[in-house]
């Protein structure tokens, strides 16, 4: 009886100790990499890189162009996703009881959004770059856009179950016709979660380099034209990685540590920022 | 004439109301668009090879863009062995997070070390390769893979996926890099549906002198079964189809072979390596053909997937 309590008292000792030892593997990794991308990116991190465009191999340079193309892809992508991703959140939310088509709209958003990024970009290839016949902008923007749509469906489609019902009968009773009464009092209480999801969103794209491959490729030189192969960060990244010589890798550890920061403190600030809608309920 | 107005306005408020409803169902029905425009366009675009290779295609290993020989053999292995590597360490590991965090963290503690998690996720996959490719390659050329010959080279069964040469780029390596991408996914789906689990039910197994460890894997885990399948399954889709984590460290080279340690490819890392560069119609073709596989098999398993949360999620509806 006693051996009995005393093996499972030990079985039990062992495997949460294990637990414990997960949880610290996780956090291992996370620390690493970030020690990684500190001790790697810091020293090439300093002002050239947001003044001048990448360099040839052996010479000096930044990485502005590619800042800059990342950041009007990364812009316009969500401008195009935004919209159309909380119109569609809202007809599942709000219109869609009834019928075969929220049903399948739903499900077929939650495969796209861990759908592998690189067909997306093949997509968009297919459809835009072969028919225009040149790399460009606009066809990265497009294939971000893509993967925008579902994640702001999601949350806006969340956060308008979570809104009470009573909300909108009250409105109702106050003869607002449907369509203010989603503009103005439903979509208006969830605008934090749903600026939340947009931030994640935002998140998601600024480091998806699978998909810029066949679109927007890169570009050497400082650029804004959306109709021209665009330089971007993660592209520029990869390249400079790949490549045999020190000032190139350098650059691009530099900008291995710029877009992860930024990226994770888009990540913290949308959390916070949900926490905070959280309590004040 | 005052009832007049009211009723013209009645109208254009209805007309509105329809517009907006309409407006919204149009950009639902977008999404659906979008799949199926995804699907025609692929089929499209690879009906070249598929004309060319028909079902050989998936059988056969040659990868010729000289002699225009290409079989999708080598890179649907490659996938799949990178992805169960990755699982075989991603699912033990998520579970004992989600344990920790669930059952054993102090209160304060649970939200910020959740996050941390969930950071790991937030981290763009090209940073996983070039960290791998930089830091994690040659630790892994250097200490781990000549342990592995020493040890695992020798067993009877399994030494023959064990040897190899030490040169740390490898589908093991692929595989260990994708597990630490995915164990995030995986880890905060066990959470979410481990809190679901009603308190009743843990209260009463403690209740009867379980340990925790008892309540979790006899009371906890049964109930929340299908969810935890699901979500192993949505981490699955994620490693099936990442790509640049991949592509740096797996060594894009196309041979079948017996061993973890030797260089491999798959799907993803073909498709960013060679697309840009693809010379011919037939070239490209076998690519696209190569990503419509891949789109097929994660379509396969998130629908698998969002199928077993899903009926986690009614059960729990109506349990309620």
């Amino acid at each position: 009886m006693f051996s009995l309590y005393a093996r499972r008292r030990l079985i039990n000792a062992i495997s949460l100790g294990i637990s414990v030892l997960a949880m610290a593997f996780g956090l291992f990794w996370l620390g690493w990499i970030l020690l990684t991308l500190l001790i790697q990116g810091l020293p090439g991190l300093n002002l050239t890189i947001f003044t001048q465009t990448t360099p040839p191999p052996g010479s000096m340079g930044g990485l502005s162009n590619a800042i800059w193309g990342s950041l009007m892809m990364t812009f316009l992508a969500t401008i195009i996703g935004t919209p159309i991703g909380i119109l569609a959140g809202t007809y599942l939310a709000e219109f869609g009881q009834r019928g075969w088509l929220s049903p399948v709209t739903r499900f077929i958003n939650d495969i796209l959004l861990s759908a592998p990024s690189i067909v997306i970009g093949l997509f968009v290839y297919a459809v835009y770059v072969v028919k225009i016949g040149h790399f460009s902008g606009w066809g990265g923007t497009l294939a971000l856009s893509i993967i925008v749509i579902p994640v702001v469906i999601r949350t806006t489609e969340n956060m308008l179950r979570l809104i009470p019902n009573s909300l909108r009968e009250a409105a109702a009773a106050l003869g607002a016709p449907q369509w203010k009464v989603i503009t103005f009092v439903t979509l208006r209480a969830a605008r934090a979660g749903i600026l939340t999801g947009i931030l994640l969103a935002i998140a998601r794209i600024s480091g998806e380099t699978a998909p810029l491959l066949f679109t927007a490729l890169n570009n050497q030189f400082f650029s804004s034209n959306m109709n021209q192969p665009m330089a971007n960060l993660p592209v520029v990244i990869f390249q400079f990685a790949m490549s045999p010589y020190d000032d190139w890798r350098s650059l691009a550890w530099a900008g291995a540590l710029l877009i992860t920061f930024s990226v994770l403190t888009i990540n913290i600030v949308a959390r916070v920022m949900f926490r905070q809608k959280a309590n004040t309920n | 004439m005052s009832t007049l107005i009211r009723e013209d306005r009645l109208k254009r408020q209805n007309l509105l109301d329809i517009l907006f409803r309409n407006l919204t169902r149009l950009c639902a029905f977008g999404v659906l668009a979008l799949l199926v425009a995804i699907i025609v366009s692929l089929i499209t675009s690879s009906s070249l090879a598929m004309h060319e290779f028909g079902f050989g295609f998936l059988t056969s290993a040659d990868w010729n863009p000289v002699t225009e020989k290409f079989g999708a053999l080598v890179p649907i292995v490659g996938t799949i062995a990178t992805s169960v590597i990755a699982l075989l360490i991603a699912i033990p590991v998520s579970f004992g997070i989600a344990i920790f965090l669930t059952e054993l963290s102090p209160q304060w503690m649970r939200r910020p070390l959740g996050v941390a998690i969930e950071l790991l996720a937030g981290i763009p996959s090209i940073i996983y390769g070039m960290w791998g490719l930089f830091v994690f390659v040659p630790i892994f050329a250097d200490d781990i893979e000549p342990w592995i010959n020493n040890n695992l080279g020798h067993l009877p069964v399994i030494s023959p996926l064990f040897t190899g040469p030490n040169l740390g780029i490898s589908v093991l390596a692929a595989g260990i890099i994708l597990a630490i991408m995915i164990i995030p996914f995986i880890a905060s789906v066990m959470r979410d549906v481990f809190d679901v689990v009603p308190s009743l039910l843990k209260e009463s197994a403690y209740g009867l002198g379980a340990t925790t460890w008892e309540v979790m894997y006899q009371v906890v885990l049964p109930y929340t079964k299908i969810g935890v399948v699901g979500g192993i399954m949505l981490g699955l889709g994620r490693a099936l189809g990442e790509t640049m984590a991949i592509t740096f460290v797996i060594g894009n080279a196309h041979q079948l072979s017996s061993s973890l340690l030797k260089p491999g490819n798959s799907i993803s890392s073909a498709l960013a390596n060679e697309f840009t560069e693809a010379v011919g119609d037939l070239y490209t073709s076998a690519l696209v053909e190569l990503g419509l596989i891949l789109f097929f098999i994660t379509f396969v398993v998130l629908s698998l997937a969002r199928f077993m949360l899903y009926k986690l999620a009614q059960r729990e509806g109506r349990g309620a």
